[in-house]
């Protein structure tokens, strides 16, 4: 067992990226369903792979577990460094595990260039767990960067009608903001006297000034991946164009590394500085909070909602994260989590119907309960979830957080609970109007309900949508001990004594 | 006064090549066009011949020979060494393409060998005369082989101004030798770089005479604003030429650049990094911004070039040694996409049809997914994207300005990347998400296949052995000091 611990994560990074070139090799849409089938396998051996990830962590120490390091670029001092704590390897799991529905969702509605589009998604799988157990600079920039590709293709290739438009935006606003954050990279490069270790960087001394700089070179990356208020705009374009799997692991997953960048960067090497910035992280939060849920409000393409809701959402776990207490953070990250099931659920329903309608918009439906009363059944509780009704998941984050924000100030925690109104009013009135109400039309009248498969993923979606909200103990003792440390470095200046 | 015969050992390459270009310049004459490979084969051999010749040289201390002339060092190895192999696959991979068009003929060979030949005799010129009897062969060789193609009224105004401004440049350069001559009293780079550290930077004619130096370096090198060249020559020539143009003299030019600024003017450090920060900044600007509203693959190739010397020169400006092997790195990892790029155009060109416009990229992954990933490889490559080398070349860069604290140069240089992104974006755009516009198969051979295979993927591949490139960069630039 020693083998397997020690290398587990270079594993669970490499055999979905090699499984996807095996995939790739397989060649035309002749052979679809053999495609399909190793695709299936590669990621369901992945997931297993992951979960002694959970289930050999000891939740009882803060430090880096199943590390590997090895020297890659000497020159630079660049090291193959993984690791994982307690705020990456839930990630992990959320990633090895959306792969699999995606995978199973895009059975039948992929039938153009199938092994490029199982390929592109296992490869990006490998790449994500990547980024979230590297523990070096540049190879998490490497992987940060590289997942980019397989994205940009899938909502090139298999999207909506302005997809290029929205594939490029995508590709060119997360560029801009990494390659700032490789500036910052390089420059705490040399002030942690030649090293790349991503945990050397938590003991610099920085004078305010810099760490301003450095805190906006990291914010230029990670507020556009997660993203917030103002530089939201790439998401919809790319939610609304891109095919239902890409939709689910830019919401579930992508989106994600923004939060995760802002806690594995942002606070715990420029602490001075994040809390000099508190205010304006928090109103550009609560911005989010409240305008992005009045804007879903309005909105007629079902994805756009979603994908306005996901902002909006996120604005709760930037809240979180800059009130700088327990709670918060740990609010902010129970947040991230079920937002990754519960979003990527909801994007899987738009999916099914976009299967059988080919249409996204509110109006083109209505009555749909009458036709697909499974169906309904299903959407009903991931919608109650996204509005974050107790015993669903979308409840736990949002309480804690609000917690957090209870302590920090009663107006902060105000004006985000708001969210619980504003964001019941979008999901449930999408809800009543595409599902409830007359039969809209001849050919909502004729849907078929759900078949077997989409329920085997509705429900492995639903199991941990309401397994989060009745018992979450599980996930946040894995957090706990992180989530503490990396409040004890927030805490100490940084800036040097003079 | 006697007579003492130079030692001809660390030339032996040089002499080598020279000898095998002649003698297939007169074997050529006695082949009928059916045995013409004949003449392709024994120019093929010869590079793998000179590589064996250079290796089993390799690795020894710094020699000087023909009165401290020609220099043989690690830097000289390692350059040769990636020009004999860049100009191996340029042959191979424009085979084909000059047959389909009666430019495979033994004059090219011929000429691309003298080429060769400038190449390495400027790589190891430890002399401002060796230095440019090099450059002068190399650029004439380059010239007539831009011409060749004279039924093309394209290639001829090409191979004109290629000439014109090219003469230009070289008068550029000896003038500013010669200034440099008239100060220090000597054409010999070490020399040189003795009287320069006692002159000091105030010297008047000194500083002269290096801003015409630069001035010639970024006409060779197509820097701007003395780029102006560069879009029509790639444009104009035959691709096959163009691909040999756009690959190793590159590395020549680093050459040029390295013995020059650094092995003779290092101490000049202070004045010539700001004149490298206009040119290389200007560069990428200009360079990354034309690229992307040009239609023609190989005039947007040849902006992607002149943004890509600009970082190029940002290596080199930081005035270090960590830079100098950065800018090395830089040049070898462009120099092997530079490769790809266009030996895909070439590959992709039929009898009677140029691939030259973006459209022809269009639909490429629907008619063969491989070579679509292929070129994906490659412009993800150039854009300097992970987990593709172009990336470290960059990082290696960026990190040197870093290093010297020009960090608001890294942060343009970084932002002018991302607009760069652009259209190489739009290459794969052009590939991935739009219908093809014909479906006429892909013809090529198989050393075409296997060979432009490997130059891709080993852009991806080499990941876990670029600790060792890096570090051979900087024994090659620790060998300069």
């Amino acid at each position: 067992m020693m083998f397997f611990d020690t290398h587990l994560l270079s594993l669970t990074i490499w055999l979905p990226v090699i499984g996807g070139i095996l995939v790739l090799a397989l060649g035309g849409d002749h052979n679809a369903n053999r495609i399909r089938w190793t695709a299936l396998a590669v990621a369901v051996v992945e997931l297993l792979l992951t979960i002694p990830l959970f289930t050999r962590f000891d939740k009882t120490v803060a430090v880096m577990q199943f590390q590997e390091k090895y020297e890659w670029i000497s020159e630079f001092s660049v090291n193959y460094h993984l690791g994982v704590d307690g705020i990456a390897m839930p990630f992990i799991l959320l990633t090895s595990f959306l792969t699999v529905i995606v995978v199973i969702s895009a059975w039948q509605a992929i039938e153009k260039r199938v092994a490029q589009y199982m390929a592109a998604f296992l490869i990006m799988e490998g790449l994500m767990i990547g980024v979230f157990s590297a523990l070096d600079a540049v190879l998490f920039y490497f992987f940060w960067e590289s997942m980019l590709i397989p994205m940009f293709l899938i909502i090139g290739i298999w999207g909506g009608a302005n997809r290029v438009y929205a594939s490029i935006k995508f590709f060119l606003y997360t560029l801009l903001g990494s390659l700032l954050m490789l500036v910052a990279f390089l420059y705490l490069y040399y002030q942690a006297d030649h090293s790349f270790n991503i945990l050397d960087y938590h003991d610099i001394k920085l004078d305010l000034t810099t760490q301003k700089l450095l805190f906006f070179a990291f914010f230029a990356a990670f507020a556009v991946k997660i993203p917030m208020w103002p530089v939201h705009t790439w998401l919809p374009d790319a939610h609304v164009e891109a095919p239902t799997g890409g939709s689910v692991i830019l919401a579930a997953i992508m989106l994600k590394m923004g939060g995760y960048g802002f806690l594995r960067f942002n606070l715990p090497i420029v602490p001075d500085a994040s809390h000099a910035l508190s205010g304006f992280m928090i109103t550009l939060s609560l911005i989010a909070v409240v305008y992005i849920a009045l804007v879903a409000l309005v909105q007629s393409d079902m994805k756009k909602l979603i994908a306005y809701s996901s902002i909006s959402h996120m604005g709760f776990v930037t809240l979180g994260f800059f009130v700088f207490n327990a709670q918060g953070i740990e609010g902010g990250l129970v947040q991230m989590i079920s937002h990754g099931f519960i979003s990527g659920a909801l994007f899987l329903c738009v999916g099914v119907m976009y299967d059988r309608l080919h249409s996204r918009q509110i109006g083109d439906y209505g009555g749909v309960v009458h036709s697909m009363p499974i169906f309904a059944a299903f959407m009903m509780l991931f919608a109650m979830a996204n509005s974050g009704l107790p015993g669903t998941s979308g409840f736990v984050g949002e309480f804690l957080v609000i917690l957090g924000a209870f302590q920090a100030n009663f107006w902060f925690a105000f004006l985000a609970g708001l969210t619980l109104i504003l964001g019941a009013a979008y999901t449930l009135w999408m809800y009543k109007r595409v599902i409830f109400g007359k039969v809209a039309n001849e050919k909502v009248a004729a849907l078929n309900d759900v078949n077997a498969r989409e329920i085997v993923f509705l429900s492995l979606l639903a199991v941990f949508v309401l397994g989060i909200g009745v018992w979450p103990l599980p996930l946040l003792e894995v957090m706990h001990v992180s989530v503490d440390n990396l409040l004890n470095h927030v805490s100490i200046s940084k800036l040097p004594i003079p | 006064m006697n007579f003492v015969a130079p030692n001809i050992s660390p030339a032996i390459p040089e002499i080598f090549v020279l000898s095998m270009a002649c003698i297939i310049l007169v074997a050529d004459l006695f082949l009928s066009d059916r045995f013409r490979i004949v003449s392709f084969l024994l120019a093929i051999g010869t590079l793998v011949g000179a590589a064996f010749l250079t290796l089993s040289d390799m690795g020894g201390e710094r020699v000087y020979t023909f009165s401290n002339m020609f220099v043989d060092d690690t830097l000289s190895d390692v350059l040769k060494l990636a020009i004999y192999a860049l100009v191996f696959v340029v042959f191979v991979y424009s085979r084909r393409y000059t047959q389909d068009r009666g430019l495979f003929r033994g004059e090219y060979f011929v000429l691309g060998l003298f080429g060769t030949l400038g190449m390495m005799v400027m790589v190891s010129a430890s002399h401002f005369l060796t230095l440019y009897l090099g450059l002068e062969l190399l650029a004439l060789s380059l010239y007539t082989m831009v011409a060749f193609q004279r039924d093309s009224a394209t290639a001829t105004e090409a191979a004109m101004k290629y000439f014109v401004l090219g003469a230009m440049a070289s008068g550029m350069l000896l003038y500013g030798m010669s200034m440099l001559y008239g100060a220090t009293g000597s054409l010999e780079i070490a020399v040189v770089k003795a009287s320069v550290a006692e002159l000091g930077v105030d010297n008047l004619i000194l500083v002269f005479g290096l801003v015409f130096v630069i001035v010639g370096l970024a006409f060779k090198l197509g820097a701007v604003p003395f780029h102006m060249w560069l879009p029509d020559v790639y444009q104009g020539a035959a691709t096959s030429t163009t691909l040999y143009i756009g690959t190793a003299p590159k590395l020549a030019g680093f050459a040029m650049l390295v013995r020059l600024l650094i092995g003779g003017l290092e101490d000049l450090a202070a004045v010539w990094q700001d004149m490298l920060i206009i040119l290389a900044v200007l560069s990428i600007a200009v360079g990354n911004l034309i690229a992307i509203s040009q239609t023609n693959i190989k005039r947007m190739l040849a902006y992607s070039t002149i943004a890509h010397m600009g970082f190029l020169l940002l290596g080199i400006l930081s005035a270090t040694p960590n830079g100098y092997s950065s800018a090395l790195f830089y040049a070898l990892v462009y120099a092997f996409m530079s490769l790809g790029g266009f030996g895909m155009i070439l590959m992709l060109s039929r009898k009677g049809f140029e691939a030259e416009n973006l459209d022809d990229f269009k639909g490429l992954n629907q008619r063969s997914p491989w070579h679509a990933f292929l070129m994906l490889i490659l412009m993800f490559s150039m854009a300097g994207v992970p987990p593709t080398v172009g990336f470290y070349a960059k990082f290696a860069v960026i990190q040197s300005l870093v290093d010297v604290g020009l960090i608001w140069l890294a942060v343009v240089a970084v932002l002018f990347a991302v607009i760069g992104a652009f259209y190489y974006l739009r290459i794969i755009k052009l590939m991935y998400f739009d219908d093809p516009q014909t479906d006429a198969p892909i013809q090529s051979t198989v050393d075409v296949q296997v060979l432009l295979g490997v130059n891709a993927w080993a852009l991806l591949l080499v990941m876990p052995w670029l600790g060792s490139i890096i570090e051979l960069c900087r024994q090659a630039i620790a060998g300069l000091q």
